[in-house]
């Protein structure tokens, strides 16, 4: 490794977009940014008057594009820090940052295996970096995205990942409520999901699994019963603890 | 007084609770690993303790049951920033591993099932501070906890206590594992909040 050492940086608040009613994404100019790659993530620390502060880790949502740093927060009810970062925060404001975190779970455009994303409701974060670095690069690898949902209406990128994209396949699987005349009858991941949505085993692909732990579990084990090689999954957990 | 995040107040603050810097207290137990879930049957599970001239020590679950154990009840500090306070285990310690075990080497790789390593230094396994762990809260510890027996070492960063523990490597240098070649501390103090390399 490098040892270059994370340093806490002041990050400005530029933009603002809503995703879902309890989802926006939050794009931070960030000076002296050394880049990311695909995947990582970053610390935010927000500190209170009496001195009192805390920390959190968050998935960048898109590739490194100079000083613009792009995060999709989540609020989690009675969370402390994303009801803050998801609905107080304005443009203008400011935040602590260090970062980028996390060597294992990304993905590089020089990357040419063909890649498996499956994500479970806000695990689309890190994944949708990845597919914005693939698009940025110009890279023709094959992409599939399995993308698991409670119901429609929590979608993030939902336009973006509507508009063509040659060589990325996107499938939505919806575990609750699914929309009018969709075929799949609504339920959770299933290895006939995979199996459609996904690559055969003998592809090698490259394969991301983020989303809540259950998920992640179910994911990662169905891949290996496919026959998929444990060291070409990776996987990132997480659960709406803390928030 | 340094930089504050306008119209933050946080948490009501619990004066009584003293967590590492950063750090937040969670009541559930989140899962954080790099990959599938191992699943090691008991028959064929295999803990091993190899020294730097080349002796193996081994034992078989049936052996590792045999032996003495403890149940340490100990805080949780994990370097995602979630701490678990009072974690009750039940598992066999180090020293009691080491008895046997004839070595000078200063530094550990800790191995296990799937592929994960970790390092740290031999001084930290022994003296009542590390644990091979098998049980949590009164019941066997689930895979996706690191069982059937995972590493405690509960006085450093939460990726130091390998689950799925196959064996430790005893080594007269230090080899990073997975994660501190991946940009983490190599040693973890989460009181001193060493996170990543350089804090």
């Amino acid at each position: 490794m490098n040892g270059r050492r994370l340093v806490w940086r002041i990050a400005r608040l530029v933009e603002i977009r809503d995703e879902t009613p309890s989802a926006r994404t939050l794009v931070f100019q960030i000076p002296d940014w050394p880049g990311h790659l695909a995947g990582q993530h970053v610390d935010i620390r927000l500190t209170a008057e009496d001195g009192y502060s805390t920390q959190r880790s968050y998935s960048i949502a898109a590739p490194a594009d100079g000083e613009r740093v792009e995060l999709t927060i989540q609020r989690v009810p009675d969370g402390e820090v994303s009801p803050y970062l998801s609905e107080e925060l304005a443009v203008g404001d400011e935040v602590e940052i260090r970062g980028p975190v996390g060597g294992w779970f990304v993905w590089r455009p020089d990357g040419t295996a063909p890649v498996l994303l499956v994500a479970g409701g806000s695990g689309i974060v890190p994944l949708m970096a990845m597919i914005r670095a693939r698009r940025q690069a110009g890279s023709r690898t094959p992409f599939r995205l399995v993308y698991s949902l409670r119901e429609p209406g929590e979608r993030y990128y939902a336009g973006e990942l509507r508009r063509p994209d040659p060589g990325l396949d996107v499938t939505y699987l919806y575990t609750r409520v699914v929309p009018d005349g969709w075929a799949r009858p609504p339920g959770r991941l299933t290895v006939a999901d995979l199996n459609t949505g996904g690559w055969p085993a003998d592809f090698t692909p490259a394969c991301y699994v983020c989303g809540p732990t259950g998920f992640v579990e179910t994911a990662a084990d169905i891949l290996l019963a496919m026959g998929h090689d444990a060291r070409a999954i990776k996987t990132e957990r997480f659960g709406p603890t803390g928030g | 007084m340094g930089f504050i995040s306008r119209g933050f107040h946080g948490r009501p603050r619990d004066e009584g609770v003293k967590l590492p810097p950063g750090q937040y207290l969670v009541h559930d137990f989140p899962v954080l690993s790099a990959g599938p879930t191992p699943r090691v049957p008991l028959d064929r599970w295999e803990f091993a303790i190899d020294t730097e001239d080349g002796r193996t020590h081994r034992w078989s679950w049936r052996e590792l049951m045999a032996l003495p154990s403890e149940t340490p009840t100990v805080d949780l500090h994990c370097v995602t920033k979630w701490s678990k306070l009072g974690t009750a285990w039940k598992g066999v310690s180090l020293d009691t591993l080491f008895a046997d075990v004839e070595s000078s080497a200063e530094y550990a790789l800790v191995y296990s099932y799937g592929g994960y390593t970790t390092n740290l230094p031999v001084e930290d396994l022994l003296d009542g501070k590390a644990w091979i762990v098998y049980e949590f809260d009164g019941e066997e510890l689930a895979a996706a906890h690191g069982g059937p027996a995972r590493l405690l070492v509960p006085h450093l960063y939460l990726w130091k206590s390998a689950k799925w523990v196959q064996g430790i490597r005893l080594l007269n240098e230090d080899w990073p594992g997975f994660w501190e070649t991946a940009g983490y501390h190599n040693y973890g103090d989460p009181w001193r909040e060493q996170r990543y390399q350089g804090d």
